[in-house]
């Protein structure tokens, strides 16, 4: 990178940038409004769904003694997958000092916050005795692979929280110091707080390396550990489609695919609303389009392994499984989402058209709509088809369709997600000011110089 | 000597009304505290094993009642030194189902809620179809235990796996680790939930059932206590059960009451157990359904 010696030059890039990218926060129209709005009334119709299901019980759900878990199973391990997304992108590829991938750490770790959240929040709302939750913590028993579950997704929330907001520290202090004329009282006395004091010291920012360093090299065993224990909640059952040891670098192999899927939409959003085709910039989505095919190559690699292997073999309720994925009541689906969301992505991503922004958006929301029921077809086939015969039940026990509480519950959760991101979006910049304005060679003591020429 | 075994019987009628906790015993109860003149006036009961008697009224005392920590603490212990096991004759099941429908009385359960299930078996293509019972197999190694989060399932010393539903929170990973769908939920407000409202929740039958809670079979744990057989073991009418305890290697037949040899029953009929291949260690033993004495009925589904 180029230093920029000119004190005029400085400041006036660095003017440009910050204006851009406090944008989504200073910006306040209807749409911003009605975008809340919407989210909320769905929200409400979610949990009033949670409150006639806490009533009735959980018979309310397409749910029932075979098919115990559903589609709020396929939620969680959606949501998980999805979170990994943080630890790839935020710690990863910047430990292997690849550039294009800094910008993107504020929306991955966004994503991440996030469903990571509403995976924990989800689990709660499965639970058939909500009431009882904190019997986990004073009956613990840590034999339980969900006592692993619930241990590392709050260590991985805390830390994804962490690695969003120490990166922010000095970007609060400019929004503190630069933005008073713009925003309300209350959201100034909120950076104020958060920024702990900054005032820009070279001993402050070695501070910050370290800390952030720390923090990207505690959640690569955390986050790899969050998707395989969730995995292992099925791997550690004896019910064939989820009895393999590959089950757990399956899982996340497939999270780095709807998490990257995930990532590039909301980059997509940002750029498009906040103006920002300047920092998410064209090569941004090709790389992210590059890394989406490796990925996918991953995965795709242990769906063959997957399939293939007990394929070959056929034992018996494996067989009755795979008969149902490939050509029963599944295979509409299972094939749809082999070919949309892991065949053709690969193919047309090998394209530098795809890669443009619009083009793997869509692209992207395809992928995740894919790995979404990806994780349907993964926890409820297998339920379907215990090694006992199903008999002297009412069908309903036979065969598992969610009901519109399940679907209810399920658009909460989505939405809720969506309010988190958003509301982050609303609060802090979604690009690091002060990291991106480095980049571009502007010095350090620009940043908490309180002048606004 | 007469009005002896009738005391008796009235003081087991005591237990189980205290155990089983009828409807509205509560204030009966107390009313018979007051009445002992009152000699002639009949009432009517429903026993534990759902049997329906006629009782006198001045004959009824308050049953002492073990409180929920009592319950809860010899519950969790179990019968010191036995060891329970159940074999189940295939040869002798008919598909008559009393077993299911006492199981069912006892646990107080919904007509699809089923601890004990009477299953149309083919194991191959050519092979002739047969019914087998199954309950909870009380394995030894049970896959269950293991995954429960709060310890509110558990293996007894006396080998009986067990629930604790005031501390079960519905997570239902239980029901994904049992092999044998030995476990079930109840998604709604169990039957009978308005019925025994406020009764001491008793955790070796597991009642009264909760909502959001798990249920399955106890070995009739309650039963055992008392020193009787479970209710699917007596109530067979074709001696299809045998149930005893391994440590004294004896096990009675529920229907004509007879008391043989484990290990020679196992070893004369080549016993097995269900799916020995997982490694569960099953409790329960099967005897393979040789030389039937009646055909099976109905077309085999093959519905797994």
């Amino acid at each position: 990178m180029e230093k920029i010696e000119s004190a005029a030059e400085s400041r006036k890039l660095l003017n440009k940038i910050t204006n851009d990218l406090t944008r989504s926060i200073v910006k306040k129209d209807e749409l911003t409004r009605f975008w809340f709005f919407i989210l909320i009334m769905f929200v409400i119709v979610g949990l009033w769904g949670w409150i006639v299901q806490i009533k009735t019980g959980l018979g309310v759900t397409g749910m029932r003694d075979y098919v115990s878990w559903g589609m709020y199973i396929a939620n969680f391990v959606f949501f998980v997958a999805v979170s990994l997304i943080g630890f790839l992108i935020s710690s990863a590829l910047h430990l292997l000092k690849i550039p294009w991938a800094k910008p993107i750490s504020r929306v991955a770790e966004q994503v991440a916050i996030a469903f990571v959240a509403l995976a924990g929040i989800i689990i709660v709302m499965d639970m058939g005795r909500p009431d009882r939750f904190m019997n986990i913590f004073l009956h613990g028993r840590f034999a339980s692979p969900i006592i692993w579950d619930v241990t590392v997704i709050t260590t991985y929330l805390a830390i994804s929280v962490l690695l969003f907001y120490i990166p922010l520290i000095p970007d609060l202090a400019i929004l503190r110091d630069k933005m008073s004329d713009k925003l309300p009282k209350w959201q100034l006395t909120m950076y104020k707080i958060l920024s702990l004091g900054w005032k820009g010291s070279a001993e402050q920012y070695k501070t910050i390396y370290h800390a952030m360093r720390v923090l990207m090299i505690l959640i690569i065993p955390v986050g790899l550990s969050i998707h395989t224990v969730t995995s292992w909640l099925f791997a550690a059952t004896l019910r064939s489609g989820w009895d393999t040891a590959i089950l757990g670098p399956y899982f996340v192999a497939g999270a780095f695919v709807a998490g990257t899927a995930a990532v590039i939409m909301v980059m997509y959003v940002y750029r498009l609303r906040y103006g920002l085709k300047d920092y998410f910039e064209d090569f941004h989505f090709d790389y992210m389009g590059k890394l989406l095919v490796f990925v996918c190559l991953v995965y795709l690699y242990f769906n063959v392994n997957e399939y293939l292997v007990p394929g070959y073999k056929m034992k018996e309720a494996d067989g009755i499984h795979l008969n149902e994925l490939f050509q029963g009541n599944y295979s509409g689906v299972f094939w749809i989402v082999q070919v949309a969301g892991l065949i053709l992505p690969i193919f047309l991503l090998l394209f530098s058209y795809f890669r443009k922004p619009l083009p793997i958006s869509i692209i992207s929301f395809v992928v995740l709509i894919m790995a979404w029921l990806k994780r349907y077809i993964i926890v409820i086939p297998t339920l379907e088809h215990p090694f006992l015969p199903v008999q002297n039940v009412p069908g309903i026990f036979q065969h598992y369709s969610p009901t519109s509480i399940e679907v209810m519950i399920t658009i909460f959760s989505f939405v809720a997600a969506l309010i988190i991101i958003s509301v982050l979006a609303k609060l802090f910049p979604v690009i690091t000011i002060w990291e991106y304005a480095s980049e571009k060679g502007i010095d350090k003591k620009y940043l908490t110089e309180n002048d606004k020429n | 000597m007469e009005k002896n075994t009738r005391r008796k019987f009235m003081k087991t009628l005591g237990a189980s009304i205290g155990v089983a906790s009828v409807a509205g015993s509560s204030s009966l109860l107390n009313s018979c505290a007051k009445i002992e003149s009152n000699n002639g006036d009949k009432i009517k009961l429903l026993t534990s094993s759902g049997e329906l008697v006629e009782v006198d009224k001045s004959q009824l005392k308050p049953a002492e009642m073990p409180s929920l920590t009592e319950f809860q603490k010899r519950g969790r212990e179990g019968l010191p030194g036995k060891s329970w096991v159940m074999v189940i004759d295939l040869a002798k099941c008919r598909n008559a189902r009393q077993c299911m429908k006492a199981c069912q009385n006892h646990h107080q359960l919904r007509p699809e809620q089923h601890h004990i299930n009477v299953l149309q078996m083919q194991d191959a293509e050519h092979t002739a179809p047969y019914y087998m019972p199954k309950p909870c197999q009380h394995c030894d190694n049970p896959p269950c235990t293991k995954v429960c989060p709060v310890n509110a399932t558990f293996k007894r010393d006396d080998g009986i796996v067990l629930i604790d539903n005031e501390r079960c929170i519905g997570c239902r990973f239980c029901i994904a680790a049992c092999p044998y769908s030995a476990r079930v939920f109840n998604w709604f407000e169990p039957r009978d939930a308005e019925k025994y409202k406020g009764v001491t929740y008793n955790i070796e039958a597991n009642v009264p059932q909760k909502k959001g809670t798990i249920s399955k079979c106890l070995f009739s744990a309650d039963r055992l206590r008392d020193g009787k057989l479970p209710s699917c073991v007596s109530a067979c009418p074709n001696g299809v059960y045998w149930f005893g305890d391994r440590n004294e290697d004896a096990v009675t037949n529920g229907t004509t009451k007879e008391t043989v040899n484990l290990t020679a029953l196992l070893k004369q009929n080549a016993a097995y157990t269900l799916m020995e291949e997982l490694g569960t260690k099953p409790r329960v033993y099967y005897l393979p359904p040789k030389d039937r004495a009646f055909p099976f009925q109905e077309e085999i589904k093959n519905d797994h």
